[in-house]
């Protein structure tokens, strides 16, 4: 198979995951759904017209080398980045080049790649300002902060499991637990889809499982769709419901794990050995 | 007519050169130690001094005079180098604001040792051997030494050219003014490079200083700070660190100034502004310059947790306040004033805050609200007859009119970029009150605000002024701890995240910007009634650095430093006045003092000695403790 004939099957693929996502969802329109989506950085096609969609409840992987256009894909999809073609669309409206406070209002959260919070303020704090956001309330001159939906940020907190770090500022977190700061504010604002770029990155690798299965958890019983990258293969293999690969900002190959896993220019262009996984 | 506009343009140019000499060195400092060098003017002021003294002093030939021009420049260079190595070299690790305050210290120092030196009288130095004549284009009359001018700036730009293209040095600077972690990484004695950087740098400030004498401009004790506003717009509208572009743009000063005497004389002083804030917006990196490395909030340094005060601090303030009831009877009518005046720099220095702590913007030309406030109230009592009430209520909303018009440009940029624009704004606004006499009197100011009725008294209006400053300064202060306040330390801390939660950062800062341009316009007319007069000084630039420095010097990261700030600078300063005519000497002396020794301000240092303290105390100071133990780490 030439490399164009490979593409152009794992563009089949990944729209094809796209129409079957749609046709078996109730509502019609699957949660995420991207189309043609494009970005060039001067001369260099960062992303060159990738397709996928994520249902309810579902988590899609993006993998690929470094330089893949995962990060690219992810801020078009967040707002952080206007895409030169294509569309985003969140359940069926089309949210293409909107700026990332609308996408957010529309419900989306996400997390970064190298972590952003507000290193001026407790871990609680930083969730409460998702709450306040949330409930509409940033604008007020009164009230003071403190005490504002601390239940709800405690609860929060307790969930990703750094409770004991609400008092704790921001600045001085170590980075795994930063992550989960960034889940729990993700979360604050009952997502229907997650952006989670990298979220097990500078974790202890016992550390990386429960936080991914916790994710797939909350997002099975929320029903919340998420789109993942990850370069821990085991985290990927084992969480994620189908996965889509990229290289040079084109998908080459999308599907089960197991379908992935198995497909030879994975293995070739992106694994390099034909080993997958130490542990799989 | 044709004569006219040949002579302006040549004059115009021959001014462009000496701005250009101070305005490149500047930026070449800029470049290579990101330091925003207020120094710089009392360098090119030294230059001019020194060469005045040279001249007088060694033969009156060729030689001589040529002598004394280089010996002043080399001479600045060299206090420039000493500047760097007993200031400022300590202070590289520290907020840039820091860098900042302690190079407006030596700004102060220089100006009374100047004083104390040369005496208070302007002093003019000798025409130039051999080029005391002219030459004549019709009637217009064209002096040689503005000729030789004209020469002067391209052959510097030329020189410099060489120097920063064909030696290692030169290589190392430009690699720096690029990339300054990566030319430290690669192994370069960065001390050796900034200290010469700075030489270089001083020594064009001081040739351009003693160039200036023979066109028959004296040397004088404000040529400092009027220098220094007129090259930051040069370095802005060229470019930060752009030696070309600081060329381009003070031939662009230079003309723009001789030609705008012609058709607008009433604005000449306002255009150089208007044309950095035109350029600012359009192209925020100046004409030459290229975007830098993430442009960071000035002056924030590591984010400190704000928490709310403890009670010891609460009782503290509940003291104070009980104090300022039960006092004022007991004082004195000086007492009484200064205490106003205090209470109302607080306010300012608190509105200040709001936008550089938790808004991460800091200003260079906060005055321009205090000033419109000012005036607003002085032109709505002399003009319309408003009473006392309707003023205090004008006061903020002309302040705010034009915060949210100045702010609407300024939240568009950020850093140092940002302070900059404010300075224009605020140059702006000082030009207005300057040069539109008719409205606004000019420098003799607008006389007969006083206070009416009952509160007319000074004690009366004391209470009334202490009410309102405290008053809005507690709201101010609420502000921060409510949701509002937060959204705005949010998009400072993380403008990414705080988008990616449904927070427009420009809208919170700009809404920030107008509220306290407000509360500053509340403080100067407070002070215009306290007064009884407005005048132009109200919006110098010197105001707007003394509300950065009560700011800074209270320590920016803590909620009470513009307070304790406002009441130590200012206190200091009033006894200053008493004790000694070379009070801008020791407030400078003491500036660089507490920069050195608080880098966390004096509120900043109080609490890390507090929670240090607190950290034997058992359990209930648990949660601060901790605070400081991080902060420690």
């Amino acid at each position: 198979m030439t490399a164009e004939a490979g593409a152009a099957a794992a563009a089949r693929a990944a729209n094809g995951m796209a129409d079957g996502m749609a046709d078996g969802m109730p509502g019609g329109a699957p949660v995420l759904a991207v189309e043609g989506l494009e970005k060039r950085f001067g001369g260099v096609h960062a992303v060159a017209g990738i397709s996928f969609a994520v249902g309810a409840g579902e988590l899609l992987a993006l993998i690929g080398p470094n330089g893949a256009g995962k990060s690219t894909t992810f801020n078009m999809v967040g707002g952080q980045l206007r895409p030169d073609g294509g569309r985003v669309r969140l359940a069926g409206q089309d949210i293409t080049g909107l700026p990332p406070r609308r996408i957010w209002k529309l419900g989306v959260g996400r997390t970064f790649q190298i972590t952003a919070t507000f290193a001026s303020m407790t871990v609680r704090e930083n969730v409460q300002m998702a709450l306040l956001s949330h409930h509409g309330e940033l604008s007020g001159l009164w009230r003071p902060v403190a005490k504002r939906h601390a239940a709800e940020a405690d609860a929060l907190l307790a969930r990703v499991g750094i409770l004991d770090q609400a008092e704790r500022g921001c600045g001085v977190l170590a980075y795994g637990d930063l992550k989960r700061v960034e889940l729990a504010v993700a979360m604050a604002h009952s997502p229907r889809l997650l952006l989670m770029d990298e979220p097990t990155a500078g974790m202890a690798p016992r550390e990386r499982v429960a936080l991914m299965a916790l994710t797939a958890r909350v997002a099975r019983e929320s029903g919340i769709a998420v789109l993942f990258t990850e370069h821990d293969m085991d985290v990927v293999f084992a969480h994620a419901d189908r996965i889509l690969v990229m290289s040079r900002g084109r998908p080459i190959a999308a599907g089960d794990p197991e379908t992935v896993r198995n497909h030879p220019e994975v293995r070739a262009v992106y694994l390099g050995t034909g080993k997958t996984s130490g542990g799989h | 007519m044709m004569e006219l506009l040949l002579v302006q343009g040549l004059n115009g140019l021959a001014s462009a050169a000496s701005l250009f000499l101070v305005a490149a060195g500047l930026s070449i400092i800029f470049g290579v130690t990101r330091i925003v060098n207020f120094a710089h003017g009392s360098l090119y002021m030294l230059g001019a001094y020194i060469a005045v003294t040279l001249f007088a002093v060694l033969p009156r030939d060729q030689l001589g005079f040529w002598g004394a021009v280089l010996l002043s420049a080399v001479a600045a260079g060299l206090l420039g180098a000493l500047l760097e190595r007993l200031v400022l070299r300590r202070l590289y690790g520290a907020p840039e604001l820091f860098q900042l305050l302690a190079t407006f210290g030596v700004v102060l120092i220089v100006q009374d040792a100047a004083l104390l030196i040369w005496g208070p009288q302007d002093l003019l130095g000798p025409r130039a051997p051999g080029l005391r004549g002219a030459v004549y284009v019709g009637e217009a009359r064209i002096p040689l030494y503005d000729l030789f001018l004209f020469a002067v700036g391209p052959v510097v730009l030329a020189l410099l050219w060489l120097l920063f293209n064909r030696t290692r040095w030169g290589t190392l600077v430009r690699a720096a003014t690029q990339d300054r972690e990566m030319v430290a990484a690669l192994g370069v004695n960065q001390r050796w490079l900034f200290t010469t950087v700075f030489f270089l740098g001083s020594l064009l400030a001081g040739l351009g200083g003693a160039l200036q004498l023979p066109r028959g401009q004296p040397a004088t004790l404000h040529m400092d700070l009027d220098v220094i506003t007129e090259a930051f717009a040069v370095v802005v509208i060229g470019g930060m660190g752009s030696v070309p572009g600081a060329f381009l743009a003070a031939l662009l000063i230079g003309m723009l100034q001789a030609y705008g005497i012609l058709v607008f004389p009433k604005i000449t002083l306002v255009l150089t502004f208007l044309v950095m804030a035109a350029v600012l917006v359009v192209r925020p990196h100046g004409l030459l310059g290229r975007p830098q490395g993430a442009a960071r909030a000035l002056g924030a340094g590591v984010e400190a947790v704000i928490r709310p005060a403890p009670p010891a601090l609460r009782r503290l303030g509940l003291a104070v306040l009980a104090l300022l009831l039960v006092l004022p009877p007991f004082l004195g009518s000086y007492a009484v004033s200064v205490l106003g005046e205090i209470a109302v720099f607080v306010l300012f220095a608190a509105s200040l805050h709001l936008m550089m702590g938790p808004g991460g913007m800091a200003s260079f030309g906060h005055a321009a609200y205090f000033g419109l406030g000012a005036y607003g109230v002085a032109l709505l009592v002399t003009n319309f007859g408003v009473p006392m009430l309707g003023g205090l209520v004008a006061a903020p909303v002309v302040a705010a009119i034009a915060g949210a018009v100045f702010g609407w440009f300024c939240v568009r940029l950020s850093g140092v970029y940002l302070a900059m624009l404010t300075l224009a704004f605020a140059q702006i606004a000082w030009s207005g009150a300057f040069q539109w006499v008719e409205l606004t009197g000019g420098d003799n100011g607008i006389l007969g605000v006083w206070p009416e009725g009952f509160l007319a008294g000074p004690l009366p209006f004391l209470y009334l002024t202490l009410a309102v400053s405290i008053g809005v300064t507690l709201l101010l202060r609420r502000v921060i701890y409510a949701p509002f306040g937060y959204a705005l330390r949010a998009g400072r801390d993380s403008p990414l995240r705080a988008e990616a939660i449904g927070i427009g950062v420009r809208g919170v800062q700009w809404r920030a910007f107008i509220l306290a341009a407000a509360a500053a316009g509340v403080a100067g007319g407070l002070f215009a009634y306290g007064k009884g007069s407005v005048f132009p000084t109200y919006m110098q630039i010197s105001r707007s650095v003394d509300g950065l420095m009560m700011v800074l010097l209270g320590g920016v990261q803590t909620v009470s430093g513009p307070i304790v700030g406002a009441v130590v600078f200012r206190g200091l300063e009033e006894q200053l006045l008493r004790l000694t005519d070379y009070w801008r000497a020791v407030l400078g002396a003491a500036i660089l003092l507490l920069v050195l020794a608080f880098p966390q301000g004096i509120a900043g240092a109080a609490q890390a000695w507090w929670q240090r303290r607190g950290a034997g105390t058992g359990p209930a100071a648990a949660g601060t403790e901790r605070g400081e133990a991080e902060r420690a780490a």
